[in-house]
């Protein structure tokens, strides 16, 4: 009889499926994250995958949690390789603790390795296939969730296939189950990870369907875009809920007409997005600077991935910063969101349509590959009580689009609504909107294009703080790190350490500086090669950051890599 | 000159004595007098050059955007409040070069605007190098041996993309460019209007004398719906044909695409979200 397993008091488990694209890794993801949240589980799935349709190496891995979670981890609890190679790929995240379960050849050959020859299993139900919902299963059954939860699961999964492959499955879930339970009971293996009943009524989300979602309810009503990932699922989402919200959705010739498409729509009373990723950007960078000079609002949501050029197209980075704080010839007033978080994702969506509808200039909202293709539970999203109204009015006879005004905002007629005529051009241009190379008008339109950002501080978002408030040492970080920084920073135990996120990077919170200037270190954590946020931070507000730790592989930093890297700091 | 409803005031007009564009200016002013479109639900969309000045002249609304991007706008107004008229107009370097790509994928989308292309073959706002459509052996400041390559030939391409109208006319001839844009107006999805015009400074092969010769009116001899024979007259380079080359009646338009999927287009300036749907969304997913 073997040692008994060490019992984990983690309350957290970590699965992580690993094979090529094509086959099926998918389809586990979302038949467990379903029966994970269905059971009362917090759920956290991440993957990693290439720029490929079939074959290669992809891994998906999937948390389930006791408490809310959304950081990516290096720890492997249960490994479920379905293809060769998956081990080597995975190897330095394998512990002595590591279940594997699947193949002979696939599972290495240590005491935690479980052969299961899963394809010969599933051919008995008559396709190779099903050695997804016998995987499923297995996993079912290894956390002692219960057979009738798999079948619910699998019935809702596969119901619109026809009744003998809905069976078959069915038959196939079952028999995994058994499977994880024998494999459980006799290695006396344990996942113990607490549930409460009221996660049962969590909504599983998506960061894409978070930023779309977020949109929808700030008012977007139009969308044109180019396909680029890791950006197209937010797009995706919109044409495929373009009937119920009535949005307009385009697929568009080229980035170029997607975002000259998008300012012609809110010209004439629309409230457009464009979704993409950082090539895709900067085609666009033109019409940015026709956003500055036409005042005409745009949001864009960017969905970053490595760069330079075409990079890696499916992993992450956060290396477009300074792409999106200086995209755009000449000089205007734009704002920079980066979200969280789902939750923080939808709710800065719609604050970026207000703020650039209410000062009319461009909002650039920056995501990354990691958070758009996570899933995650959340207990839910706040309707807003009423739609957002747009900030134009109705234009009289004589109505001069750029009417000089003490905050540079001149009110914003659109074409049709009222008996004025609405003028904008790319050239400068006076008042009416008539182009002029006058050196006055010129310094005018100038400085009032430029006012605007103080309409736009107005709207400051204070930056999140997270940690003691006697603190000596600040971490700082943006977008999807947070979350992985602050679950470190617990694991530290109590010290003299807290965490400093901005959801709004530019411009940069005055409040930061209060921050900062209490810390005797200051540290900052980026996925980039050269510090962006932090050179941000030198140049806006003189702030010196002391080390950056930075990360610039493709992939997201890891709870473990946060934690390791905090240690040298306590 | 007389007087127009159309006319702006305080204006300074930026281009060459004898320009085709004070033609053409005159002429819009006129089409839109005898179609009476109101000031102030008319859009014209233009990108930069010399053409691309005319909306300044003309009081109506207008979007003049970036060089080679008058179309994706012009598109976007037209679906986001189907209740405007909106007339793209720009030139032939932009609209042809700059913006080839967007002139290629707007006749496949068949958005319901007019399009009016200032054709002088030749770069006037920049000062005289050639343009997609020069000719042949063209000389310019920066081809000094002449353009190596072979003309843009936009009808040709219109028709093979199955425009939904193609139509050519003459600056000089102000009856026959005053009626199709006119018509162009009225059809019913894209409607290309190349416009022949000479520039006076740059362009001393293509003049007024030599449009007046080489052009010819189409009539009723030619089919406008038969395609070949619309392809037929598009090649023609001895001698210029004039008129309406092709007309596709019937073709789905864009915002046709679009109510299909949304349901009946209304401005969208009267949209408001939809809250059912959005309560629906989040509870499908907690229940999930």
């Amino acid at each position: 009889m073997s040692q008994a397993r060490s019992k984990k008091t983690r309350d957290d488990v970590s699965i992580v499926l690993g094979g090529g694209a094509g086959q099926g890794i998918q389809t586990i993801e979302s038949i467990l994250t379903t029966i994970f949240k269905q059971t009362g589980h917090h759920v956290f799935a991440v993957k990693e995958y290439m720029s490929r349709i079939r074959g290669g190496l992809n891994t998906t891995e999937i948390r389930i949690s006791g408490q809310a979670a959304a950081a990516y981890v290096e720890r492997i609890d249960i490994l479920l390789p379905m293809e060769d190679q998956v081990i080597e790929h995975v190897h330095s995240r394998i512990t002595p603790d590591t279940i594997i379960i699947g193949e002979k050849g696939r599972i290495g050959s240590g005491p935690n390795s479980f052969e299961v020859p899963v394809s010969d299993i599933a051919r008995e139900f008559g396709n190779k296939l099903y050695s997804n919902t016998i995987m499923a299963g297995i996993v079912v059954g290894l956390c002692e969730l219960s057979e009738q939860t798999l079948a619910a699961s699998l019935e809702n999964y596969f119901a619109a296939k026809d009744e003998e492959i809905i069976r078959n499955n069915l038959a196939a879930g079952k028999k995994g189950v058994s499977i994880g339970q024998r494999l459980r009971v006799e290695n006396n293996l344990e996942f113990p990870v607490q549930s409460h009943p009221e996660n049962e009524q969590h909504m599983i989300i998506s960061g894409s369907e978070a930023v779309a979602l977020g949109a929808l309810a700030g008012g977007c009503n139009f969308c044109a875009a180019y396909p680029m990932s890791p950006a197209t699922g937010v797009f995706t989402f919109l044409a495929q809920h373009c009937h119920d919200f009535g949005v307009i959705v385009e697929q568009v010739e080229d980035e170029i007409s997607a975002i000259n498409m998008a300012l012609g729509s809110w010209y004439a009373g629309g409230r457009a997005l464009v979704s993409t990723s950082g090539g895709g950007f900067a085609l666009m960078t033109e019409g940015v600077s026709l956003a500055g000079m036409l005042e005409l609002p745009l949001v864009v949501h960017l969905g970053q991935r490595p760069g330079p050029a075409t990079g890696l197209p499916t992993r992450t980075e956060q290396g477009d910063l300074e792409l999106v704080l200086h995209g755009g010839h000449g000089e205007f007033p734009r704002l920079v969101l980066a979200p969280v978080s789902v939750e923080s994702a939808y709710t800065l969506m719609q604050r970026a349509f207000l703020i650039s509808d209410a000062c009319q200039v461009p909002v650039f909202v920056l995501t990354d590959q990691f958070f758009l293709d996570a899933m995650v539970t959340v207990p839910g999203f706040t309707i807003p009580e009423e739609s957002p109204s747009l900030h134009i009015i109705k234009t009289e006879a004589d109505y001069c689009r750029y009417k000089l005004t003490d905050d540079g905002v001149s009110p914003r007629g659109i074409p049709g609504f009222g008996q004025g005529i609405v003028c904008v051009d790319s050239d400068e241009h006076d008042e009416r909107g008539q182009i002029t190379e006058s050196a006055g008008m010129r310094t005018m339109m100038t400085d009032k294009r430029l006012k605007k950002m103080e309409r736009v501080k107005d709207y400051a978002l204070p930056p999140l703080f997270y940690g003691p408030d006697d603190y000596s040492v600040l971490v700082l970080c943006w977008g999807s790190n947070y979350k992985a920084v602050c679950e470190a920073h617990d694991l530290l135990g109590p010290s003299k350490l807290a965490v400093l996120c901005c959801e709004q990077l530019f411009p940069v919170p005055l409040e930061l500086a209060a921050y900062t200037e209490k810390a005797d270190t200051i540290v900052c954590l980026e996925n980039n090669a050269t510090g962006q946020f932090a050179r941000l931070l030198k140049a806006e507000l003189g702030i010196e950051v002391q080390h950056c730790q930075l990360k610039y592989d493709g992939m997201p930093f890891s709870v473990e890599e946060i934690f390791r890297y905090l240690e040298n700091y306590i | 000159m007389t007087s127009s409803r159309y006319d702006r005031e305080n204006i300074d007009i930026a281009w060459c004595p004898g320009c085709g564009n004070f033609s053409i200016l005159k002429t819009l002013k006129q089409a839109f007098t005898e179609l009476d479109l109101p000031p102030e639900r008319t859009v014209l969309v233009s990108g930069i050059g010399q053409a691309a000045k005319t909306p300044h002249y003309i009081g109506v609304n207008y979007f003049d955007g970036l060089h080679g991007r008058a179309l994706p706008p012009a598109t976007a107004i037209k679906v986001t409040n189907p209740d405007l008229v909106v007339i793209a107009e720009s030139g032939d370097g932009d609209t042809y070069g700059e913006g080839g790509n967007h002139f290629i994928h707007t006749i496949r989308r068949n958005p319901d605007i007019a399009h009016i292309v200032h054709n002088n073959m030749v770069y006037g706002l920049t000062k005289g190098q050639a343009s997609p459509t020069s000719q042949h052996g063209f000389k310019t400041p920066v081809q000094p041996l002449g353009v190596g390559s072979d003309p843009f030939n936009p009808l040709a391409v219109a028709i093979a993309l199955d425009a939904s109208f193609v139509a050519r006319t003459f600056a000089g001839d102000q009856q026959l460019t005053k009626e199709l844009v006119k018509k162009a107006i009225q059809h019913k999805g894209y409607a290309l209007l190349d416009v022949f015009q000479p520039c006076v400074t740059f362009n001393k092969i293509n003049t007024y004398a030599w449009f007046k010769e080489k052009c010819y009116n189409l009539d009723e001899t030619h089919d406008p719906t038969d395609r070949n024979a619309a392809f037929g007259k598009a090649l023609e380079t001895e001698r210029l044909p004039l008129g309406i080359f092709y007309l596709n009646p019937g073709k789905t338009t864009f915002e046709d695409n679009i109510a299909a999927q949304i349901g009946p287009l209304k401005p969208l300036h009267r949209h408001t979200v939809n809250l059912n749907s959005l309560q629906h969304f989040i509870e499908s997913r907690k229940s999930a």
